[in-house]
């Protein structure tokens, strides 16, 4: 969608905040939601795909406000457990659980999070296809703008560009989003600086987008 | 100064109840329901953080960067194969299945963003900055490149082409700083010194030799830079 998430090229944003501030975490709460976000996240509900489609359907003024990445995450994550009955609307209002859970779902185990930072998730898979493009092609990326989750950010629609790297056939993010893995190949379209922003580009700017092939035309 | 140890406190200002944010209630509020109903187990919440505040972090991918300065051949294994390479030292897994190594050269400076949101190479950098996923990073880096890099103290010559990054997919980037003039002779171990996770996104250049004395004062303090 084209949402406010959709950030490359807006103007009026400022300075670099924080440069050296303290990492990862700044404050005690920014912890706890990283950790239950992560753990919320191994019961399986939902993919990586569409916890992304969620922050991204998070409204313009609260996306923004404070530009605090937890704050976000805290919102996204009440939504979903809402959206996927772990707790009642009235739960989160009254700070209290009150009604029994979901059947069926077990907590992730320690050991269950050391598998899952070792072993990962990977967007790969096993496929035919044919790759339409090869390192060196021209493409041009496709003018599209759907309202559900996509991963072509909108600086670089209608662009020009050079296959750089051929990545593999991956799975889909606009298919994924939906419960579909429609794997496809992936590949790392070169922009020039000049052919996306304009002649009054930075001189010597070159610019790599991660695109999927339906993403998209031979220019 | 380094912030990095007021999250292990049991009495930092964030447990004063008199100012209490409506942030951190909604929090704890979530956090405990979660727990409650058996969705959550607190051993797992615990592991989680320990993995990422301290086993898992950018010494990792210094490592790879002063391995790949002193040893030719996994330099070489590197540029043809990054996430093999890279996961031979152990470094893969969430957020980092695949990861691309971009060597920086004097024709070509490589800097990585994720515009849409914050996807970040975990494995060799751990969590990203607080930096990384503000909006000003995510919408400037694209269109204006040397004006960012200029406010983390980098200018590149102007016949340096500036090639942006935008982590779009699930494949990660780390970049490989060049390596500072003056450390012929040096070590893996002192040539890891040099390389900051700065130097890995692409916003700063590697410490040289003259600025170690500063840079093992901070690190030694937090293993996040």
């Amino acid at each position: 969608m084209n949402g406010i998430h959709d950030m490359g090229g807006m103007h009026g944003f400022g300075e670099i905040p924080d440069i050296d501030g303290p990492e990862p975490f700044q404050h005690g709460w920014q912890r706890r939601i990283f950790a239950v976000n992560f753990a919320i996240g191994g019961l399986g509900l939902w993919n990586i795909d569409m916890s992304r489609a969620e922050m991204e359907a998070t409204p313009p003024d609260e996306y923004l406000a404070g530009d605090d990445y937890f704050r976000r995450f805290l919102l996204r994550l009440e939504r979903l457990a809402v959206k996927h009955a772990l707790v009642s609307p009235t739960e989160l209002a009254t700070g209290l659980g009150s009604e029994p859970p979901r059947a069926g779902l077990n907590a992730i185990n320690p050991q269950q999070v050391a598998t899952m930072v070792r072993k990962g998730s990977s967007s790969m898979r096993p496929s035919n296809r044919q790759a339409r493009f090869k390192v060196g092609d021209r493409v041009r990326a496709l003018r599209i703008n759907p309202v559900t989750h996509t991963r072509l950010p909108r600086y670089v629609r209608g662009c020009e560009g050079v296959i750089e790297l051929v990545q593999g056939v991956h799975v889909f993010p606009d298919a994924s989003v939906l419960g579909k893995d429609d794997p496809q190949w992936l590949y790392s379209v070169l922009f020039d600086g000049v052919g996306v922003w304009g002649k009054d580009a930075e001189p010597g700017l070159e610019i790599v987008v991660d695109a999927f092939e339906p993403y998209l035309e031979a220019a | 100064m380094s912030e990095h140890d007021h999250h292990h406190h049991d009495h930092d200002h964030d447990d004063d109840h008199s100012h209490l944010s409506e942030t951190e209630l909604r929090v704890r509020a979530l956090e405990s329901i979660l727990v409650g109903k058996g969705y959550v187990d607190p051993e797992a919440l615990e592991a989680i953080l320990q993995t990422y505040e301290e086993k898992v972090g950018p010494r990792n991918g210094a490592r790879v960067v002063a391995r790949a300065w002193s040893d030719p051949q996994f330099m070489e294994w590197l540029q043809r194969d990054s996430t093999a390479a890279i996961a031979s030292m152990d470094y893969t897994g969430r957020q980092g299945e695949h990861i691309v190594a971009l060597f920086n050269t004097p024709e070509v400076h490589n800097v990585v963003v994720c515009t849409l949101c914050s996807c970040y190479p975990w494995p060799v950098l751990g969590l990203p900055p607080a930096w990384y996923k503000s909006a000003a990073y995510r919408s400037r880096i694209v269109i204006e490149p040397r004006k960012v890099l200029a406010e983390f103290g980098l200018t590149l010559p102007d016949e340096t082409k500036v090639r942006v990054w935008d982590s779009t997919s699930e494949m990660r980037y780390i970049v490989i700083p060049m390596r500072p003039a003056g450390t012929e002779r040096w070590s893996v171990e002192q040539l890891e010194e040099l390389v900051i996770r700065d130097s890995m996104i692409g916003v700063r250049l590697a410490n040289s030799p003259e600025a170690t004395e500063s840079t093992i004062t901070n690190w030694s303090t937090s293993n996040a830079r």
